[in-house]
């Protein structure tokens, strides 16, 4: 950095904002070493203070502060030669005296005051000047947009976007969304399908921003890459499929309330923007650094709009129901991710059940249509129960493991009603199984997840996909998230 | 023109940060050339030879003008050009 013209090689510096009364109560403090000089004084808001000061500089784009690594105010710096060679922080008369000799002794001062924080270290401030006029020590690289050009449009130009506006992922941002986690920067998270290409925590960084993330988010968004890079969720035969599935992401566990995740009305829908954004940075990630593109290698026939973004947070506010995530393994209290190959949602409607076994009888029908009525083992499903739908269960003293069992033995059937042709339908199971009762899932096929809003006997039913049928290659994965 | 933002790349860093030219088509057999006229002087007298040359070669041509040149085309007329042409050849004479 060349010399600062502006700042005596052999004086004090003082870096000051008037919003702060220790600033303000030393005023005369700084008129008195002004007169005994040479002073410079570097203020953060307002260029008028303080008064009675010759060499006042306006730093209120923090360049100086920054510079000067200043992390309150008042900060008293003396040079010599233009070097920093004694520094002291808020007001303390014995310290500034040190420093800056009996013209600092402020007569009729309190002895002691703390200071203010810097406005060069307030949260999102200091990114932003690291950004700006330091070393952000990011490793992508950098690409320019000119000054006439809109970065969202750049962004879209560069095949960046999934199809809607994202965030433009300047230096600032990406530090911000960094600061979310412990994790360093160029640590390799694993390799991204189809390409399989490393993906560093900046690269993760990067998408978060785009996709609209607060910086709270990263650990979540880390801990639903990793659980779609387990290669027994096979991210890169759902990725090509020609079916219409996608990654969907339940969270589970104290983290989806601390970041405020929905788990309730319109729990699926729009207007949530962890739930909004998490499963978008995942599909951005696939897409932008896995060079996962619709229509390459992503050959969907037709897809399904939560390929935009799919994930919402289980609702854990009755401790009669155990949360998915314990029942697949997670301890109680931990945070968690599962990842499904999940189609699309469809509507569950039973508005006149009222004991649990017509309500799974009734749930039973309903699941035996996902894929086809007809195929059996041809892909699993979640369902999400609705709050009224789990109280016909709960009431009647049920829980999760006595649901999970009696839709198990529900959705079994003759097998001669299901092979080709029968029913008049083509579509069907080969005649082999004629003889044998089906099962529609497989013994841990059908995830129970509860969410929505307590008004409705809706409750919904999300399809897997047929890669699921090879139960040893491929599975729904359920993660510990490291927060 | 100056860069006033910087990004950064979120992919996975391996294409070129300028997107490459498309390759000219080994043959224009059965193919539609765009002859663009961008509105400059003597755009016209441009575009008649090339179109002389195409027709005399036997590969279709089709015309499309810019309302002015001192503006980019309007999308309208772009779509309409991708719509219908395999190629263009755009007229910046003067």
């Amino acid at each position: 950095m060349a010399p600062d013209t502006l700042l005596p090689r052999d004086g004090l510096v003082i870096v000051a904002k008037r919003d702060c009364p220790t600033c303000t109560l030393i005023e005369p403090v700084m008129q008195s070493l002004d007169r005994a000089g040479p002073l410079a004084v570097i203020v953060q808001d307002d260029p008028a203070f303080p008064s009675g000061v010759r060499a006042v500089v306006d730093d209120r784009a923090l360049e100086r502060s920054f510079r000067l690594d200043v992390e309150a105010v008042p900060t008293l710096i003396r040079f010599e030669g233009g070097r920093e060679v004694a520094r002291c922080v808020g007001w303390q008369r014995g310290e500034w005296r040190r420093v800056a000799g009996e013209a600092a002794a402020g007569d009729g001062l309190p002895e002691w005051q703390p200071g203010c924080g810097s406005r060069s270290v307030e949260p999102g401030v200091h990114e932003t000047l690291v950004a700006r006029y330091g070393d952000p020590k990011l490793a992508s690289r950098a690409i320019a947009v000119g000054e006439w050009d809109d970065p969202i449009e750049a962004c879209f130009e560069r095949g960046w976007s999934d199809g809607l506006p994202v965030v433009p992922p300047t230096d600032d941002r990406i530090l911000r969304m960094l600061g979310g986690t412990d994790r360093r920067p160029d640590e390799v998270v694993g390799l991204v399908p189809p390409n399989l290409a490393p993906c560093t925590v900046e690269k993760v960084a990067i998408n978060a921003v785009m996709a609209g993330c607060k910086p709270e988010y990263m650990p979540v968004v880390l801990g639903v890459l990793e659980a779609a890079l387990d290669p027994l969720f096979t991210l890169h035969g759902l990725l090509c499929t020609t079916h219409f599935s996608g990654p969907l992401v339940i969270i589970n566990g104290p983290v989806a309330r601390a970041i405020g995740m929905n788990s309730g009305v319109n729990a699926l829908g729009q207007g949530n923007r962890a739930n909004a954004t998490i499963g978008r940075a995942l599909q951005l990630i696939v897409r932008n650094v896995g060079g996962g593109l619709p229509g390459a290698i992503d050959r969907a026939t037709l897809g399904n709009p939560g390929k935009y973004t799919f994930c919402f947070a289980e609702d854990e506010s009755d401790p009669a129901w155990e949360p998915l995530s314990v029942r697949r393994g997670i301890a109680p209290g931990k945070s968690a991710v599962t990842l499904f190959h999940g189609e699309g949602v469809h509507g569950f409607i039973d508005q006149k059940s009222r004991t649990p076994e017509d309500l799974v009888r009734s749930l039973a029908m309903a699941l035996f249509g996902v894929g086809h009525p007809k195929l059996c083992d041809s892909g699993n499903a979640v369902l999400v129960l609705s709050p009224e739908h789990w109280a016909i269960f709960r009431d009647a003293g049920w829980d999760r493991r006595r649901l999970e069992d009696a839709l198990y033995q529900a959705l079994k059937r003759p097998g001669r009603d299901l092979v080709y042709g029968a029913q008049g339908v083509g579509e069907g199971l080969p005649p082999s199984l004629a003889d044998k009762v089906v099962d529609k899932f497989q013994p841990d096929g059908l995830l129970i997840v509860r969410a929505g809003g307590d008004a409705g006997l809706f409750s919904a039913i999300i399809g897997g996909w047929p890669g699921q049928r090879v139960r040893a290659e491929c599975q729904a994965v359920t993660r510990e998230i490291q927060t | 023109m100056t860069a006033s933002l910087s990004l950064r790349d979120p992919t996975a860093e391996q294409s070129p940060t300028r997107r490459a030219r498309l390759a000219p088509p080994p043959s224009l057999d059965g193919k539609t050339v765009a002859l663009m006229d961008i509105g400059k002087s003597r755009g016209k007298e441009f575009i008649d030879r090339l179109e002389g040359h195409f027709r005399a070669a036997g590969i279709a041509t089709k015309r499309y003008a810019k309302p002015t040149n001192t503006k980019v085309a309007p999308t309208a007329l772009l779509q309409q050009i991708a719509a219908e042409a395999q190629l263009a050849v755009i007229a910046l004479s003067d």
